[in-house]
């Protein structure tokens, strides 16, 4: 495929994502000049960062002049998912995809983008990732924009089914893979079983978000690697005679 | 209002945290992970964090608990029915639309 095309596939791919993103956005920008920001320092927040948790958590910090430490702290735990993600997405990328491009692609990754990018059946190209970054980007800044400049110009109820456009995303890229396969279904109950844990459990509750979802893919990902390893890939098992890795150097 | 200098220096270590986090991993792992363990552990992985973002976070994303029930439902109907990303969105902000609106008549 050209890569006008891979860019273009990728463009639609994002749209759902820049929806969803423009109302979570348009109500960080209503949030951060609350918090005291100024107009055109909310919207450099969300072009710097492009993520909801760690810049929700971040504002109270920069407005409360907070030390620096507790910044680092904060993005760090929050955001530690994403480290989760990009190394699942450097198996996902195809060899073309080099180093500044690598250095480009990782800026754009958030939970949604990643979610579409792993959902992809080949390995994903270059300028598909900058095509699904585009609309997401922009729908985050233009959202974040529309809120701080006029916090309530949405109809409520708009903004209410908003909220809700991003979960409705991450159904449909589990729920697929989960009906081919028992064991992600499995291991996907058990991460749900886990984080209502950590959200109504007393005690429990008191973690923060960010570290609760780390805690519950890390356990659900480990023990179904554990009692249910996937299958190795077919190239493999052709090879799978040799004792060296030669035989899969020239496979690929 | 804060100082733009002070502004800045906040801004900076925020998204340079942020950008480490994302853009370590996909420099560093640039071979194809041999590992059966490690491979099948990084398979179920985005799987089960987009589960534990969801659940139960979807049911207080809405106005209204029946609302974002509902939603739920109707999405993961039509992601039964492997309907595309935008289909699934759009059905179910609708849904949730439509449940609010019919509450607001009544309520």
């Amino acid at each position: 495929m050209s890569s006008q095309k891979l860019y273009l596939r990728g463009l639609k791919d994002g749209f759902p994502i820049c929806l969803g993103y423009l109302s979570v956005s348009f109500a960080f920008g209503i949030f951060a000049v609350g918090e005291g920001l100024s107009i055109w320092q909310t919207i450099l927040v969300s072009v710097a960062n492009v993520t909801s948790a760690g810049q929700l958590a971040g504002v109270p910090i920069i407005v409360g002049g907070l030390p620096l430490i507790e910044m680092v702290l904060t993005q760090f735990v929050i955001n530690l998912r994403y480290s989760l993600m990009s190394v699942s997405l450097s198996q996902k990328m195809s060899p073309r995809v080099k180093l500044l491009q690598r250095l480009a692609i990782a800026f754009g990754i958030t939970d949604e983008i990643f979610a579409v990018a792993i959902s992809q059946k080949e390995e994903v190209e270059t300028p598909y990732m900058m095509g699904l970054i585009t609309a997401p980007f922009w729908g985050w800044t233009i959202g974040t924009a529309l809120g701080a400049l006029a916090g309530d110009i949405l109809p409520e109820i708009v903004v209410s089914a908003l909220g809700l456009a991003l979960y409705a995303m991450f159904v449909a890229i589990v729920i697929p893979p989960c009906k081919k396969n028992h064991s992600v279904a499995l291991c996907c109950l058990l991460s749900i079983a886990l984080s209502s844990a950590f959200y109504y459990v007393p005690v429990l509750s008191d973690l923060s978000a960010g570290i609760a979802i780390i805690i519950c893919a890390l356990v659900s990902g480990l023990l179904f690697a554990l009692i249910a390893p996937i299958p190795d890939e077919e190239k493999k098992d052709n090879s799978g005679s040799g004792t060296d890795g030669a035989g899969k150097a020239v496979a690929t | 209002m804060i100082r733009t200098e002070v502004f800045f220096i906040y801004l900076l270590v925020m998204a340079g945290v942020t950008y480490l986090i994302r853009m370590l991993p996909l420099v560093l792992c640039r071979k194809k992970i041999e590992n059966r363990f490690i491979r099948s552990f990084l398979y179920y992985i985005p799987y089960a964090v987009l589960s534990a973002m969801t659940i139960p976070a979807i049911f207080y994303s809405t106005g209204y608990l029946l609302s974002a029930v509902l939603g739920l439902a109707c999405a993961v109907i039509l992601s039964l029915f492997e309907k595309k990303l935008l289909t699934v969105a759009i059905g179910a902000c609708g849904t949730v639309f439509v449940v609010e609106y019919i509450m607001s008549i009544i309520g």
